[in-house]
């Protein structure tokens, strides 16, 4: 039952050199993690302020410029996340379809849960205000919604987590099992706290930008509302320092070594602590200075992202590149028989069964 | 087939993905295809005529499908992927293979459709309030959003233009004779006109919903867009004939041949039948949206709707015959195998060469034959489990155990109640590609059409749903039992 499967791969030669479509897979990648950063982190913000807007009106104002941003963020998202998918498709082509039937039942129920929670984040949005009346159903959607996005992802991870592991493969029954392997709730956890600090960040950058006159209407100055995006940015990042040691820790051993990966994500904790020493600084900044280091902490969080992202990739071609060497012989193999077999058919004289 | 079989043995595989497609067809075309030119051009006209009334319905109706394609739109054309990996995986990625740089630069173009979606509805009341400058300057926007619309179906229709006929592909394997197939611009023609037609319909829909009974500007609306709807149909009409007079010509190569052509005498003659009635729809509604615009009822307008899902709907069934039994054209079967690997297969068995096996769970091993003791039971199973194996890698695809379109229903209606033997079944099978022209031939080994044939024998007896390996996972197969069915191959053609 444990055998290591090794199937074959699609005997057409790759559309473009590899470099250039791990290029589009890590760029883009990261750039769709970060509007669904934004958009899940979105959706928490939204519900937690509107929830405190039960008892202070203007907390309820605050939740709305929120919800507000999550429209054209989610969009984003979604059409960002095309070109990765393209290009994982093409580049794993053999490990991401294989997890992919695995899963198979959820992993397609991500097109109606998608749906739905689109949806009820437009009737949460543009009915805000006829819902006044009808606060706890309002707030019913915004938890729904927030549900829904704690979920999805995790489909997701679940997915590119057992593509890497071909040895499990065959044990595998449906998305359940496919859940229980090691490293997925670490790595869960680890996404799922960077979606406030990120929304934390797009708070600052929303509220420096807004005119005196926008924000004297939401009822609370322009220092607190900045604080507060970047006290959402602190804590979830600081709660990283565990988090995402945890991950690296419990990451499958692979048959090559993961020096670089180690050192990689060893550079992105450094930085990291730099970037949260930054936010921390800034938090404690009265009216005049605060937002003095958002473009260098903007920066930081870039070249964190930017590492993790690299890493991740070390990691995934350290797991599957003994296996793709496999992969790769035994198609080579199996073309060859497949010529052979054409040659001798040929030689009979017939085209075997397929002609009339 | 090389990947764990993802498999629903009630509605069929084949009914996940054109649910999918379906839908997204109908949100592409009708909402933002043919929509969005509309929505320009009715705020362009607001503009010329300075009457705000053009202006507030042409917002609603953007909103509407702001709303609709950013959610159903996107993801249904997210989904029609996904789906189709899960069921065909081996097609998808040969596509992709082929045509990387098409889907690349689509997607670029739909990165713009979407911001320029959400640039146009978001801005539409701040910019209309800043002056005639910012209006014509949001105007344009209109138009360009339209043009990009288009511009990602014209790509996308190049990409199934390809699985119908991949004409001079084959030889030479370059990307651009992959694009410039002979059904590419026939296609995009119908396409269009059908696009605009489905969204005036629509558009008069949303307008009786958008407006008041006794308003004036209702009228003046339905009559507008009822012109806009009539300027279009006549060329759905004709890119239509001039689409199914080149089939033809594409199917020309293809095997089965004579039956294929018969079948395709019938959808060409229901084609006709259905575009002419839909056509006919239209101009009737239409005409009374001209003229007695206040008589017009919404159900009124479900019936060219209707007709109109019907004839794209029937339409898009036109690939069945051209590319019948092939996904892609000449190169991969419908079954996941490529042509050119079926030598190996018949000589070795679809088996040999499988990396996965599909477990049977309890319920699908119950209802063999009593009595049996037990190493004839053992050697029974594992006949059957070897049985779905290879149904599972040629027949899964496209038939159910039990369910639509169900490999029992079949033989239920061919051989009624008595037993399905192999001796009976197997050597229908051998043939099948004659009988039917959707289907390809049968792939495997003699030995394994044996195999087939019992395992079939068994579906007479047990009704349990086959799972796909979304539940009942997989089995590796190890090396070890691949060259035992190599060497039973051999010494069986030896004895041939
Ligand atoms: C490419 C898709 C496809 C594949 C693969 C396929 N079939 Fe079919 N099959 C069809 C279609 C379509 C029909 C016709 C359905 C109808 O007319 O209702 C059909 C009909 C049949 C029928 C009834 C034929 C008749 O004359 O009425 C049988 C029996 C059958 N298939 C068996 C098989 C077996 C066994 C396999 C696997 C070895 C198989 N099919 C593989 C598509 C397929």
């Amino acid at each position: 039952m444990n055998e290591i499967p090794v199937p074959r791969d699609i005997p057409l030669p790759m559309p473009a050199p590899e470099p250039v479509l791990i290029g589009v897979l890590i760029i883009f990648f990261l750039m769709h993690i970060v509007f669904v950063n934004f958009m899940v982190g979105g959706a928490f913000l939204t519900l937690w302020y509107q929830l405190r807007g039960l008892k202070e009106k203007r907390y309820d104002d605050l939740a709305y410029e929120i919800a507000a941003t999550i429209t054209a963020n989610k969009s984003i998202a979604v059409v960002l996340g095309v070109g990765p998918l393209l290009a994982i498709n093409t580049l794993y082509t053999v490990y991401f379809y294989t997890a992919n039937a695995l899963t198979g039942a959820f992993w397609i129920s991500i097109i109606p849960l998608v749906i739905v929670a689109f949806v009820l984040t437009y009737i949460h949005k543009y009915l805000w205000h006829q819902m006044e009346r009808m606060k706890w159903l309002h707030i019913g959607l915004a938890i729904v919604v927030s549900l829904l996005f704690l979920f999805i992802p995790l489909i997701f991870l679940t997915n590119i987590n057992l593509m890497l592991f071909p040895e499990k493969w065959g044990t595998i029954r449906g998305f359940f099992s496919a859940l229980m392997l090691p490293n997925v709730f670490s790595r869960y956890a680890h996404f799922i706290l960077a979606c406030p600090a990120m929304t934390g960040l797009l708070m600052v950058w929303l509220f420096r930008r807004k005119n005196e006159a926008e924000i004297a209407a939401t009822g609370f100055e322009r220092v607190e509302l900045i604080r507060k995006g970047y006290q959402w940015a602190f804590w979830p990042t600081a709660a990283q320092f565990v988090i995402g040691p945890l991950a690296l820790l419990t990451l499958p051993e692979t048959q090559e070594s993961i020096h670089s990966v180690i050192a990689v994500f060893g550079v992105a904790i450094l930085v990291s602590m730099g970037m949260a020493h930054l936010m921390f600084t800034e938090t404690r900044r009265p009216a005049e200075t605060i937002g003095k280091s958002f473009a260098p902490i903007c920066a930081l969080m870039l070249v964190v992202v930017g590492l993790m992202g690299a890493g991740r990739h070390l990691y995934r071609e350290a797991a599957v590149a003994p296996h793709r060497e496999l992969v790769r012989a035994k198609t080579e193999d199996y073309m060859r028989k497949v010529e052979e077999a054409n040659r001798e058919a040929a030689a009979k004289g017939g085209d075997v069964r397929t002609s009339q | 087939m090389d990947f764990p079989v993802f498999h629903l043995d009630f509605f069929g595989n084949r009914w996940l993905i054109a649910t999918i497609a379906i839908l997204h067809v109908l949100v592409n075309h009708g909402l933002a295809v043919g929509m969005m030119p509309l929505v320009a051009a009715m705020e362009w006209y607001g503009q010329k005529k300075q009457d705000p009334r053009w202006d507030r319905l042409a917002y609603k109706i953007l909103f509407f499908c702001f709303l609709i394609t950013t959610t159903i739109g996107a993801l249904t054309g997210v989904g029609i992927w996904l789906s189709v990996s899960l069921v065909n995986p081996y097609s998808i990625a040969s596509l992709i293979r082929v045509f990387f740089w098409a889907w690349f630069t689509e997607w670029l173009v739909f990165i713009t459709e979407v911001c320029l979606i959400l640039a146009y509805t978001l801005t539409w009341k701040k910019w209309s309030n800043q002056g005639p400058e910012k209006k014509k300057q949001h105007i344009r926007l209109g138009f360009a959003l339209a043009f990009f619309s288009w511009v990602t179906m014209a790509i996308i229709v190049a990409i199934l233009g390809f699985m119908m006929d991949p004409g001079n592909w084959l030889t030479d394997h370059s990307f651009w004779t992959g694009v410039m197939n002979p059904l590419y611009i026939p296609q995009l023609a119908f396409r269009t006109p059908l696009a605009a037609a489905m969204a005036g319909i629509i558009a008069l829909f949303l307008i009786l919903f958008f407006t008041k009974r006794q308003d004036g500007f209702r009228h003046e609306a339905l009559r507008a867009v009822a012109l806009w709807t009539l300027a279009f149909a006549p060329f759905v009409l004709a890119a239509g004939w001039w689409y199914y007079t080149s089939v033809p010509d594409a199917m020309k190569d293809n095997l089965g041949v004579s039956l294929a052509t018969l079948a395709f005498a019938d959808w060409q003659t229901k084609f006709l039948q259905i575009a002419v009635v839909t056509v006919v729809t239209i101009l009737l509604v239409v005409q009374f949206a001209i003229s007695r615009p206040n008589l017009l009822p919404k159900v009124a307008l479900v019936v060219p709707f209707f007709a109109i899902l019907w004839m794209t709907g029937h339409f898009e069934r036109v690939r069945e015959f051209i590319r019948k039994p092939y996904v892609i054209g000449q190169y991969m079967y419908a079954n996941g195998m490529r042509v050119d690997d079926y030598a190996l297969l018949q000589r070795d068995g679809v088996l040999t060469y499988a990396t996965y096996s599909n477990p049977l769970t309890e319920a699908e091993k119950a209802g063999l034959p009593e009595r049996l003791s037990e190493p004839e039971r053992t050697a029974r199973l594992e006949t059957i489990q070897k049985g779905k194996d290879v149904f599972m890698d040629t027949c899964s695809r496209c038939h159910t155990g039990h369910g639509v379109n169900s490999i029992t229903s079949h033989l239920q209606r061919m051989f009624g109640d008595k037993p399905w033997t192999p001796e009976l079944t197997a050597g229908y099978i051998e043939g099948m590609h004659y009988a039917q022209p959707y289907m390809p031939p049968f792939p495997g080994s003699k030995a394994e059409l044996q195999l087939l044939g019992a395992y079939l024998e068994h579906l007479q007896h047990n009704k349990a749903p086959i799972p796909g390996a979304q539940s009942a996972g997989v089995i590796v197969h190890d090396e070890n039992a691949g060259r035992i069915a190599t060497k039973t191959n051999q010494t069986e053609a030896a004895a041939r």
